[in-house]
C-alpha cells in the first residue's frame, strides 16, 4: 500500500531511496500521499491493539465490518455515479465500525457499516453528505439497538505508552493532513469543560476527564471529527465547530448519556455543514450583485 | 435510483426493529398446557416454610470508601452444601460479611425443614472486627477422617476448621500454616498431584497487605477496567499430611495478580489430574493445565480463553452435549447500551486434544451469552430430561430504582491507569443502582445444542442481588433443589418439582485410596446410547460449592447402560445398569 502511495518521483522520495536503510524507510513513509496517511494509521491502532491488547471483539466481526463496507461503497458508486470510488474512505468507515461497536452478534457490525455507507448517498444537501457516515451509523445503533450493541470502552492495556504513541502519531498525521487545530481544539475544550462538569457536579476533575484517555476517543478526535467530506471549509469555522462539539456533549454528559461524544457529533456537526453550505452558495450571489 | 437509495436506507435503518420482533415472537411463553409439563419443571421459593430466615449484611469499609462503599462491598454472600454430621442429608451453609455478623449452618431436619446450628458447633463467630469478613466456605476432608472439614475465606484471615465427628468444629488454622490475611473470592478443595490428599488453591482479589478496613491510602482499585494485574496473589497449597499444609504455587506455576473472582478444577483433558479454570475480574480468565501432578502451566492464550479480557465473576463446568466433555460457563457483565460483554460458554473446539486443547465460545450460538450483571452459575439437570441446564444470577447494587450509576461508573473504567486505580478519583454512588433489581436467567438445554431462558416462566423470579448458587437434591427426592445467597438479601430456597415422568440417578461418592471426599471423582453415565459426565467437585460457581453427591437426569429411560467411576487415585470402577430413580452410594474399591 506505501509503495502504491508513494510519489516515486518526489525530491523526497528520490533522496531516502539513495541513503538507503532504516532512514529511507522512515523518508519513504512520510513522503506518501495524504489521503493515504489515516487509513494506515488507523490499520497501524487496529493490529497494535488487537495484538497488544485484543481490543477487538474478534478480528472476524472487523473484518465483517470492512467488507461491508467496502462492498457498498463499491456498489452504490457503480450504481449511482458509474464510477470506481476510491476506497479509502469506505475502508476507514469500516474499521471504525469494527473497532468502535461490541456485540456479541455477527450481523450488527454489517448493519452499521451498510447504514454508514448508504448514509452517504441518501442524506445529502446540495452536492454533500451532511453526518460523519460512521458517527451517523453508531448513533442510529445506539438508538435503535441499544440491546445489540455497546460503544468501545476499554483501554490500551493498564499504561500510558500506547496511549502516548498513539496521540504522539495521530497528532503528527492530523498536522500532516491539516486537520490537527480541530483535534487541537477539541481536545483543549474537552479538558476546560471537564472542569466545568466538576464545578457543576462535584465530582472529581480527574473523573471527569477520564474517557478521553481511552482509545474511542483516540478515534473520535483523529478520525470522526476531523473526517474532511463533513466538516465545514473555513479554518476558523472547523475549530468552532470543534469547540460547540465539545459543548453539545457537555450537556449530553451532564444528562448521563453514556454515548455523548457520538450524539454530541451527530446533532452539531450536520447543523455546522448546513449552515456551511448555505453560506457557501450565497456568496456567488452576494459578489454577483456587487458587481451589478 | 434515488426512490431505490431511500428503500434500502429505510429497510436497513428497519433491520433492528425486525430482529426485535422476531426474538419478542420467539421468546417463550406461559403455555396453555401449564408450566410443569411443557418445561418438566417449576421452582416455588420455600425458605420460610423450611425454617431458613438469614439475611445477608454487607461490610463497612475504611470510610475513605464511603463515597463509593456499596460498589466496593458489593460480595460477601456465600452458600455451600456439605452433609456435615454424615445423616445421609444435605446441610447448608451460609456466610455473611457485616463485622459481627454470623454465619449460618442449617442442619437438615429430614423434615423439610432446617435449624441453625452453627453456633452449637462453633462456625457461626466468623466475622469479628479485626479478623476481616467471610467470603465464602468450602468443604473437604483434608485429613481423610470421614468428616467433612471447612475452610471458610475472607477479606482478612482464612481459616481451617476440623470437623470433629459432625458434633463440633476445632479452629486449625495456625496448625495448617494459612496466611495472615487474604482478601479472597475463591478457594477450591482439589487434589493435584493425586496422593490422595486434598490440596487448596486460594485466589486473591484485592493485594494481601491491602486491610481494607485501615487503608494507608485510597490506590488500592484495579489498575485497569480490563488489563489489572495489581490484585491479590493466588496461593496453592499441598496437603502434607497431619493437618499441615505448605505454599507451593510459586513452584507450581501459578504467580498471577489478576483479580480473581472464581476457581474450578476439574479434568477437563481427561488426563487423569484435575486442571484448573480461573476466571477474572477486570482481565482474562486463566487456564492452568495440570502437567501430572508436578507442575500447572497457564494456557489461556494458546487455548483461546484467555484473550478477550472481561469481567468473569463465576466459572462452572458442565456435559452440555452429552458428549463426555466438559465446557466451563464463565459469567461476565452486560449493561443494554453500555457494556455488552457477554458471559462465555467455553467448549472444546472439534480436533482439541489434552496435548493441545482449544477451545471456543459458543455462548451466543447456543442462547446463554446475555446475562446481566451475572455472578453465580451452576449446571444442572434441573427438568431431569438427560441434559444440563444452566441457572445464572444476576443484579450488583439495588438501591434507588431510578438513579443509575453506570454513567458515572463507565466514565472512570475508562480511564487510564493512574485515574481508575485510585478510589478517590471514584465519582460517588450517591444512592443510585448500578445494574440492580435484574431478573435471573434460567437456561433450559434442549439437548440440540440451544438453550431457552425460562426463569420467568418457571418461578425463578426475585430481583435480589445474587450472588452465590448452588444445585442440590436437598430433600432427597431425585430434583435438584436451588439455594441463592444475595447480596444484603435474604437466602433464597427454590424447591423443585419436575414432572414424574422424568428419571433420574444419582451417585454419592467416598474415597478410599482417593480422597474420602471423592472431589475429583467423575461419573460417566451411558445410556441410550449417550452418555454424560459429572465430577465431584471442591468448589465451583461464584464462592459456591455443591452438593458431593452428582445427579443425573434420564428422561423417560427406565435403565441407564452402565456407569463408570474414574476415582483420582486413576482407579476405574464399572456398575452394569444400576437401578435408576435411586441414589447409589458408592465406596471406592
Amino acid at each position: 500500500m506505501i509503495r502504491e502511495a508513494a510519489a516515486p518521483d518526489s525530491p523526497r522520495a528520490v533522496s531516502a531511496a539513495k541513503s538507503g536503510g532504516a532512514l529511507a524507510a522512515v523518508a519513504r513513509f512520510f513522503s506518501i500521499e495524504n489521503r493515504y496517511l489515516p487509513p494506515l494509521f488507523i490499520t497501524l491502532i487496529l493490529l497494535v491493539g488487537q495484538v497488544s491488547f485484543g481490543v477487538l471483539e474478534s478480528f472476524t466481526r472487523t473484518l465483517l465490518a470492512i467488507g461491508t463496507a467496502v462492498l457498498f461503497e463499491l456498489v452504490l458508486a457503480r450504481l449511482v455515479y458509474r464510477k470506481w470510488p476510491v476506497l479509502a474512505s469506505a475502508y476507514i468507515t469500516g474499521i471504525s465500525v469494527g473497532i468502535l461497536i461490541r456485540s456479541p452478534e455477527y450481523w450488527p457490525y454489517a448493519l452499521t457499516a451498510a447504514i454508514a455507507i448508504t448514509s452517504k448517498y441518501v442524506i445529502r444537501w446540495r452536492g454533500r453528505h451532511l453526518w460523519n457516515p460512521s458517527n451517523f451509523a453508531i448513533s442510529a445503533m445506539l438508538l435503535l439497538a441499544p440491546e445489540y450493541i455497546a460503544t468501545l470502552s476499554i483501554q490500551w492495556g493498564n499504561t500510558i505508552w500506547p496511549m502516548l504513541v498513539v496521540w504522539v502519531l495521530g497528532a503528527f498525521i492530523t498536522w500532516r493532513v491539516k486537520r490537527f487545530h480541530i483535534t487541537a481544539t477539541y481536545v483543549v475544550s474537552f479538558v476546560a469543560l471537564a472542569g466545568v462538569r466538576t464545578l457543576i457536579t462535584g465530582h472529581p476533575f480527574l473523573a471527569e476527564v477520564a474517557p478521553i484517555t481511552g482509545p474511542m476517543y483516540q478515534l473520535y478526535i483523529f478520525f470522526m471529527i476531523t473526517d474532511p467530506k463533513t466538516t465545514v471549509k473555513s479554518k476558523r469555522g472547523q475549530m468552532l465547530v470543534a469547540f460547540l462539539v465539545a459543548v453539545a456533549e457537555l450537556g449530553f454528559r451532564l444528562a448521563q448519556n453514556v454515548d455523548a461524544p457520538y450524539f454530541a457529533l451527530t446533532v452539531v456537526g450536520p447543523i455546522a455543514l448546513a449552515i456551511d453550505i448555505w453560506r457557501s452558495s450565497r456568496k456567488p450571489a452576494q459578489v454577483k450583485v456587487a458587481n451589478a | 435510483m434515488r426512490i431505490a437509495l431511500v428503500v434500502l436506507f429505510a429497510g436497513l435503518l428497519a433491520t433492528p426493529l425486525v430482529i426485535k420482533r422476531i426474538a419478542a415472537h420467539n421468546k417463550p411463553s406461559v403455555p396453555e398446557s401449564g408450566v410443569l409439563s411443557r418445561y418438566g419443571f417449576q421452582f416455588q421459593e420455600v425458605s420460610k416454610a423450611a425454617g431458613i430466615d438469614f439475611h445477608h449484611t454487607a461490610p463497612h469499609l475504611d470510610s475513605k470508601l464511603q463515597h463509593i462503599m456499596p460498589q466496593v462491598a458489593s460480595m460477601g454472600a456465600a452458600v455451600s452444601i456439605v452433609d456435615f454430621d454424615k445423616d445421609g442429608w444435605p446441610d447448608i451453609y451460609v456466610t455473611n460479611s457485616g463485622e459481627g455478623s454470623r454465619n449460618a449452618l442449617y442442619r437438615n431436619q429430614h423434615d423439610g425443614t432446617f435449624r441453625d446450628v452453627a453456633a452449637e458447633v462453633g462456625l457461626a463467630d466468623m466475622n469479628a472486627p479485626g479478623t476481616g469478613v467471610s467470603m465464602g466456605a468450602v468443604w473437604g476432608d483434608y485429613d481423610n477422617d470421614g468428616f467433612e472439614d471447612v475452610l471458610i475465606y475472607k477479606w482478612g484471615k482464612p481459616e481451617l476448621y476440623h470437623n470433629d465427628g459432625g458434633k463440633h468444629f476445632t479452629r486449625v488454622t495456625e496448625e495448617a500454616g494459612l496466611p495472615a490475611w487474604v482478601n479472597a473470592n475463591t478457594a477450591v478443595w482439589f487434589d493435584y498431584d493425586g496422593d490422595g490428599k486434598l490440596d487448596l488453591f486460594i485466589g486473591g482479589y484485592y493485594p494481601e497487605d491491602v486491610d481494607l478496613w485501615h487503608l494507608k491510602n485510597t490506590k488500592m482499585m484495579p489498575e485497569s477496567f480490563e488489563y489489572a494485574q495489581n490484585g491479590g496473589r493466588k496461593y496453592l497449597f499441598h496437603n502434607l499430611g497431619g493437618g499441615r499444609f505448605e505454599e507451593v504455587s510459586e513452584k507450581m506455576g501459578i504467580s498471577s495478580r489478576h483479580w480473581t473472582l472464581a476457581a474450578v478444577a476439574a479434568d477437563l483433558r481427561g488426563t487423569g489430574y484435575p486442571d484448573l479454570f480461573v476466571a477474572n475480574d477486570y482481565g482474562v480468565s486463566e487456564l492452568y493445565l495440570n502437567e501430572g501432578g508436578k507442575r500447572f502451566r497457564e494456557a489461556g492464550r494458546e487455548t483461546g480463553i484467555g484473550y478477550a479480557p472481561k469481567s468473569g465473576m463465576s466459572a462452572s463446568v458442565g456435559d452440555v452435549f452429552n458428549d463426555g466433555r466438559f465446557g466451563v460457563y464463565v459469567s461476565n457483565i452486560s449493561e443494554e447500551g453500555i457494556l455488552v460483554q457477554g458471559n462465555n460458554l467455553w467448549m472444546p473446539k472439534a480436533g482439541s486434544t489434552a496435548a493441545d486443547p482449544h477451545y471456543e465460545n459458543l455462548a451466543n450460538s447456543m442462547g446463554v451469552e446475555m446475562g446481566g450483571w451475572s455472578f453465580g452459575v451452576q449446571f444442572g439437570d434441573l427438568n431431569n430430561d438427560g441434559y444440563e441446564d444452566l441457572y445464572v444470577t444476576n443484579g450488583n447494587v439495588s438501591l434507588d430504582r431510578n438513579r443509575s450509576y453506570w454513567y458515572d461508573y463507565s466514565k472512570v473504567a475508562g480511564g487510564n491507569k493512574a485515574i481508575i486505580s485510585d478510589a478517590a478519583n471514584w465519582p460517588p454512588l450517591e444512592g443510585r443502582s448500578l445494574a440492580g433489581y435484574q431478573q435471573k436467567r434460567v437456561y433450559l438445554n434442549d439437548g440440540s445444542g440451544q438453550f431457552k431462558e425460562v426463569a420467568q416462566l418457571v418461578g425463578v423470579t426475585d430481583v435480589y442481588d445474587g450472588r452465590s448458587l448452588v444445585l442440590v437434591d436437598l430433600w432427597n427426592r431425585g430434583v435438584l433443589d436451588a439455594v441463592v445467597a444475595n447480596q444484603n438479601g435474604p437466602l433464597l430456597v427454590y424447591k423443585n418439582t419436575v414432572s414424574p415422568d422424568n428419571h433420574w440417578i444419582e451417585f454419592a461418592l467416598e474415597g478410599t485410596a482417593s480422597n474420602r471426599s471423592a472431589i475429583g471423582a467423575q461419573v460417566r453415565v451411558f445410556w441410550n446410547g449417550q452418555q454424560q459426565v459429572q465430577e465431584v467437585s471442591g468448589g465451583s460457581g461464584f464462592c459456591a460449592q455443591n452438593d458431593r453427591a452428582l445427579h443425573f437426569g434420564l428422561g423417560k429411560a427406565m435403565a441407564v447402560d452402565r456407569v463408570e467411576i474414574r476415582w483420582p487415585s486413576g482407579k476405574t470402577q464399572t456398575l452394569a445398569a444400576p437401578e435408576v430413580n435411586q441414589r447409589h452410594r458408592i465406596m471406592e474399591p
